[in-house]
């Protein structure tokens, strides 16, 4: 609860999917090149979330061509058009750091099993 | 001075989305203001609407205070304020005050009493770069160095640089939009921060300088 949830309510998204550190998510990203409008997805790994209310954010991270790229995303950003879980990572921390000084298997994240 | 000028509290900061950006924004609760007095020239020397906002339990006012609310015919507030204007042309007392005579995309001087510090050292307060850790330094690593020359001039100039009382005092933020003035809420949403506590009393009037 914080004094400027009147304000902030309008804002928040209620088309979420849960997710958390160690999912796999695809994260459709609109993307303005001069005038025209496209869609880009951006698919890694969630290493934390961070913040509360329209200011949480969470960070993507995922490797492509052998380099680490990390996106951070506002949770409630009119930008993002769509947000798809693809796995839910079975993880024992709430930030996943510790990927960023991993290469190759030692990076790979357990698939959730449920019960 | 200002054209028009209300007065609200501040609640907090926040942020909003404009056309798929973040604006950082200060989120004020302006109720309406109710004119108390209109001060004039020829009466008091300088204009200005004195209001008040809110509600307070008539059995907790002062005489005096109960007095000047009863002559007026006003409700009493929480706090009675002035606002300096450089017309009072057109405002009556009891007349209300809202939100919207300020209107999105304006800019405007939001003025309150900042935050305390209480007794500072120079680099707090001026920005003083401090002393070196190392080197010998003993004791010494926040202090403001040297304050003067020798025995010519022999004494220390006025107005310099010193520690002391830092912040309380009346801080006018220049020149914030407004993103988004709505009566019916009593709310005003300004870009960027502004001075005080949240929960402070801040004045905001329509920019002198500037666009």
């Amino acid at each position: 609860m914080k004094s400027t949830d009147f304000v902030d309510s309008q804002y928040l998204r209620t088309d979420i999917p849960k997710f958390g550190p160690g999912d796999e998510l695809k994260v459709h990203v609109k993307v303005v090149e001069g005038n025209k409008e496209r869609v880009q997805v951006f698919q890694g790994n969630v290493i934390g979330r961070h913040g509360s209310g329209v200011q949480e954010t969470y960070t993507v991270r995922k490797v492509s061509y052998g380099v680490g790229v990390e996106r951070t995303f506002p949770v409630h950003t009119p930008t993002v058009q769509k947000i798809e879980v693809i796995k839910r990572g079975d993880v024992r921390r709430a930030k996943l750091y510790y990927l960023r000084d991993r290469v190759g298997k030692a990076a790979k994240i357990k698939e959730k099993r449920d019960a | 001075m200002a054209l028009k000028a209300i007065v609200g509290e501040k609640v907090a900061m926040s942020q909003v989305w404009v056309n798929d950006k973040v604006v950082p924004v200060t989120v004020l609760r302006v109720e309406p203001a109710r004119i108390v007095q209109v001060k004039t020239t020829e009466r008091d020397g300088y204009t200005a609407l004195q209001v008040t906002y809110g509600h307070r339990d008539a059995k907790k006012l002062t005489k005096p205070e109960a007095g000047h609310f009863a002559a007026a015919g006003v409700d009493p507030g929480r706090r009675v304020v002035e606002l300096r204007l450089d017309s009072v042309e057109g405002f009556e007392v009891g007349q209300e005050i809202k939100v919207d005579t300020l209107i999105q995309g304006e800019r405007v001087d939001v003025t309150a009493v900042s935050r305390g510090k209480g007794f500072a050292g120079t680099m707090k307060r001026h920005n003083f770069a401090g002393q070196g850790a190392s080197h010998g330094n003993h004791k010494h690593h926040r202090a403001p160095g040297s304050i003067g020359q020798c025995s010519f001039p022999g004494r220390v100039f006025k107005g310099l640089k010193m520690s002391g009382h830092m912040g309380h005092e009346q801080v006018t933020t220049l020149n914030l939009e407004v993103v988004e003035a709505d009566v019916e809420r009593n709310l005003l949403l300004v870009k960027g921060s502004v001075p005080g506590p949240n929960g402070g009393v801040v004045i905001v009037r329509n920019a002198v300088k500037g666009k």
